[in-house]
Parts: structure tokens; C-alpha cells; sequence
């Protein structure tokens, strides 16, 4: 245990020594904020809209709710822009201590490759969470103007951490194969991509391929958490795709060892 | 203290190391010669566990390196070939963390790092970020690095690499210094350095032992008056041989 935290404050705090974190946070934010303006102004100019229609027939204002028209929409969009700046994070892990020499420093001292892997995973998971929560503000912004079911947003961001956690194994994966920091962003966000994009290969096949397209799907299993349905189905996907990486990137080093 | 035990490694086909074997005493300073390519640095990796070897094996005080690889490196200081450095960190925080990862407890790191940066004289600089030291210096907090957790042996990969003829003896008394308290293996192409500092001397070419002596006895042997000319006469002899 002790190793592993040793691992794990270097890593976290080597990304705010250099701008890497200031980088990917800000940039997250930003294209974030982008859509939640876009959302929340479409939503008021569309209840503006009916408010003018109910005013004119002397109805009443139909019901209009903000968890779906807001809410929903907002989280499938953090969830898309997660894949973008996830192989950010990662990039560096093993990447850049293989390039520098580092790595040598690691597997000749006396802490096992789990312990390596797990510091390293925990230091990038973390970063990724304070990440994720940073954007609590909107929902706030909903909060306070308007009366939102909160249950629905807790679950919404169960699954963005769950997604964070499966997507920061694969990127970890792929930077301890190779020792180019741009390779290891590019590749991760490939696989990335493909896990997203496999969701809608299900629409063009039938019966079995369908439903394993749709099973591999990393976008797919985060639909119910952003509708606020939690399912432990969808949560174990996420689990055993992050601890299935991991053990990957474990035997990537290990046989780094025996290659090299 | 140090046993090698009939190593060998292959790289694919490519055999970098053919059955060597040697031990190195307890308190002595073994010095590893060989030239580009001999093996120096297949051989000190496999020492210190960075990799296994395809046969053969070692044992650290009686540890076999593979099969208790936790307990052996502990007992290892290792200075790789190009020193392991983090470049952000400040050359204190640096040591911190590799005495951590060397197990130093958390009470006694800071007299660590310390007792560290004193031997090697580095106490200067001990804030500055690594990115911004000397070569010599990164050189020396490399060497801090591997005496942090005062290990029993220490394995110095061409330690004097890229150091002024000032730091080069600097780093040799320290290296001698050491001595005594650690075994030490250290493999150069600089000859009067083993002359100087080394017990006994291990020649390799090619992945092949060829000499093994202490160096006065080597040169009674070889009837030459400098480790110089001895080594150049073997190397070439193994050359000529081939042809
Ligand atoms: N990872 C590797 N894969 C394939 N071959 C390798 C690898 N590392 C080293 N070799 C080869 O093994 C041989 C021995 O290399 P090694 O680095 O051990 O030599 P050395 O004695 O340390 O040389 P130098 O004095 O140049 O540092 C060389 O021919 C080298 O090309
Ligand atoms: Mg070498």
C-alpha cells in the first residue's frame, strides 16, 4: 500500500508540474460550458415558446422537464467529451518513463508491477474525477432556477466516473506499449472512438452481432446512467473493462522485461 | 557476496551474454571492462532484476535475483547507464521519492536525502528542478539516488560518464569511499579509473569473459606496465582470432 501511494503522489503531482493539467481541465470546462449554454438557452428560448403559445390559447403552461431537456442531453455530451481529453491524461503514464529512462528506476526497485500499475491508475483516475466534478456547476446553475430530480444527477455522474475509469485503463494500456507520448494519445483515442462508435454498427447488424456490438459499446452502457437508471449491469461492464486494462497493461510491462 | 552463475542472454537470436560467471566479495570493487557492445550493461540489468536471463542466474548474499526479486532489490543501489531522472522534480524531491520507493521509512528520509546529498556534494542545488543541472550534476544525483537506501551492493553503469577530469576523480574517491560499507560492480571504458579504484577486474567481449584478475596481477601477467595496453592486447587478440 505504501508503494502504491509513493507511485501515485508523483504521478498526480507531475501533472501540475507541467501545464498538462491546467491543459486538459480548461479545455474540458470550456467545451462543456460551450453546450451547456447551448442546452439551457434552447430550453429557455423553447419554454419562452410555449409560455407565449399557452398565454395566447388561455391554457396553462404545460409541464416541461428540465432532467430530460436539460439534464440528459448534458451528460451524454460530457460523457462524448470525456473521450477527447481521456488519452490527454494518460498520455504520459508509461509513455514518458520508458522514453526517459525511468522506467528502469521503477522495475529495479523493490515494488511489484501491480503496485507500479495501480499508483499510476489511481494518480490519472483521480484527476480525471476532480475533473469531472468540477462541472457540478451546471447542474447547480439547474438547481437553483429550476427543480431538477436530483437522485438522476448523482447516478448520471456514477456513470462518468465509471466510464472515466474504463477509458483511463485502456489509456494507461496503450502508453505502456510504446514509449511516444503522441502515439500512446492517438492510439488510446482510436480504441476510444471505436468503443463509442461500435454502439452504432449495432443499427446495420441483426440478432447476435447487434447485441455484441451494443454490449461493447462504451457509450451505449453510459445511455441509462444519463437517463438516471441505475443498473449494476452497466457498472460492471465499466469495472471489468478497467480492471481487464489494467491486467494488460501490467503484462505489457512484465513482458517489456522479458523482450528488451 | 555477488554470485553470477553461468549467465546467459539472448536478444532473439542474438546472443549478448555467453555464459559468464564471477563473484564479487563482500566490501570490494569489482570493475566490469569491455568494449561498445561487450554485454557490460545486458549483464548489470539482469543483476539488478530489470530483466531476467535466458539461463544462468544470480544471487545477491545468497538471494536468487528472479525468485525473490522484493528482497534483492533492496539490497541493490543501480546507477543505469542514463540516470534515471524525473526532470520536473527538484533534485530533493527526486531523492525523497526514490528513498521511498527503496523502502527508506518516512521517519528517516529526510536525514536520507540528506546523508545522500552530502556524499555526493550536491547540497547546492538540492532545489533546483533536475532539467536544469549540469550534466555532472544529474550524473552525481543519479549517484544519489542509488546510495540513498545504503545499500549493501551497488551497481554503477559507466559511473564517470560525461564528467570533467575534476568530477571524474571526484567520483572515484567517492565510489572508493563507498567501498568497505558496499560491494560495488562498475563497468567503464576508462582504464586508469580500474587501476585506480578496482580489486579485481573483469574483462568481456562479445559476451565472453576473457580476463579476470586483480589488475596488478594482470599486468605481472601479461608483462605490461599499464591495464591500458592489456586490455587493447586482448580485445585485438580475440579479434585476430576470428579471422
Ligand atoms: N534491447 C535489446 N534488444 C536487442 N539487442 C540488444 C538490446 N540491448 C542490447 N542489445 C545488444 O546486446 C549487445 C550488448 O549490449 P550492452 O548494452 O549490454 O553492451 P555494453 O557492453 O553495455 O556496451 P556499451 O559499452 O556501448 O554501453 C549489443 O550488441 C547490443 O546491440
Ligand atoms: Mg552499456
Amino acid at each position: 500500500m505504501k508503494n502504491i501511494i509513493t507511485i501515485f503522489n508523483r504521478e498526480f503531482r507531475s501533472y501540475f508540474s507541467s501545464p498538462i493539467a491546467y491543459i486538459v481541465i480548461g479545455l474540458f470546462l470550456v467545451l462543456t460550458g460551450v453546450f451547456f449554454y447551448l442546452l439551457t438557452s434552447s430550453f429557455l428560448q423553447y419554454s419562452a415558446n410555449l409560455q407565449w403559445q399557452a398565454a395566447r390559447m388561455r391554457q396553462a403552461v404545460p409541464p416541461m422537464n428540465v432532467n430530460q431537456m436539460i439534464i440528459r442531453p448534458l451528460f451524454s455530451n460530457i460523457s462524448v467529451i470525456t473521450l477527447f481529453v481521456v488519452p490527454m491524461i494518460t498520455m504520459r503514464t508509461f509513455s514518458d518513463e520508458k522514453k526517459s529512462g525511468t522506467l528502469e528506476l521503477l522495475l529495479t526497485s523493490p515494488v511489484t508491477t501491480t503496485q507500479i500499475v495501480v499508483g499510476k491508475f489511481l494518480a490519472s483516475f483521480l484527476l480525471y474525477v476532480i475533473m469531472a466534478l468540477l462541472t457540478w456547476v451546471y447542474p447547480l446553475v439547474i438547481i437553483i432556477y429550476g427543480n431538477p430530480d436530483i437522485l438522476p444527477i448523482g447516478i448520471a455522474y456514477i456513470g462518468i466516473i465509471g466510464m472515466g475509469a474504463a477509458s483511463i485503463g485502456i489509456g494507461l494500456w496503450i502508453s505502456s506499449m510504446t514509449e511516444n507520448q503522441i502515439i500512446s494519445a492517438m492510439g488510446t483515442f482510436v480504441i476510444l472512438l471505436f468503443l463509442w462508435l461500435v454502439g452504432w454498427f449495432s443499427n446495420f447488424t441483426s440478432g447476435g452481432f447487434s447485441e455484441f456490438f451494443k454490449y461493447l459499446s462504451i457509450i451505449e452502457h453510459f445511455n441509462d446512467f444519463s437517463k438516471g437508471i441505475f443498473d449494476t449491469g452497466h457498472l460492471m461492464y465499466y469495472v471489468s473493462l478497467s480492471g481487464m486494462t489494467l491486467f494488460l497493461a501490467h503484462q505489457s510491462i512484465e513482458s517489456l522485461r522479458w523482450r528488451s | 557476496m555477488i554470485q553470477i552463475n553461468n549467465l546467459t542472454k539472448r536478444y532473439g537470436e542474438f546472443l549478448a551474454v555467453d555464459d559468464i560467471s564471477f563473484n564479487v566479495e563482500k566490501g570490494k570493487i569489482l570493475g566490469f571492462l569491455g568494449p561498445n557492445g561487450a554485454g557490460k550493461t545486458t549483464t548489470m540489468r539482469i543483476i539488478t532484476g530489470f530483466m531476467p536471463p535466458s539461463e544462468g542466474f544470480v544471487t545477491i548474499s545468497g538471494h536468487d535475483v528472479s525468485k525473490e526479486p522484493l528482497l534483492t532489490k533492496n539490497k541493490i543501489g543501480y546507477l543505469p547507464e542514463t540516470p534515471p531522472l524525473y526532470m520536473d522534480m527538484t533534485v530533493e524531491e527526486y531523492l525523497n521519492f526514490a528513498g521511498l520507493l527503496k523502502q527508506v521509512p518516512n521517519k528517516k528520509i529526510k536525514y536520507a536525502v540528506e546523508n545522500a546529498c552530502l556524499k555526493v556534494d550536491i547540497n547546492d542545488v538540492k532545489n533546483k528542478v533536475i532539467k536544469a543541472l549540469s550534466k555532472g550534476y544529474k550524473q552525481r544525483v543519479g549517484l544519489a539516488q542509488a546510495i540513498i537506501h545504503e545499500p549493501e551492493v551497488l551497481i554503477l553503469d559507466e559511473p564517470t560518464i560525461g564528467l570533467d577530469p575534476i568530477q571524474i576523480r571526484e567520483v572515484r574517491d567517492l565510489i572508493k569511499s563507498l567501498a568497505g560499507n558496499h560491494t560495488i560492480v562498475l563497468s567503464t571504458h576508462i582504464l586508469p579509473e580500474v587501476d585506480m579504484t578496482c580489486d579485481e577486474v573483469v574483462i568481456i567481449k562479445k559476451g565472453k569473459i576473457i580476463a579476470q584478475d586483480t589488475p596488478k596481477n594482470l599486468s605481472k601477467k601479461m608483462n605490461k606496465s599499464s591495464l591500458e595496453e592489456i586490455f587493447i592486447d586482448l580485445i585485438s587478440e580475440s579479434r585476430s582470432e576470428e579471422k
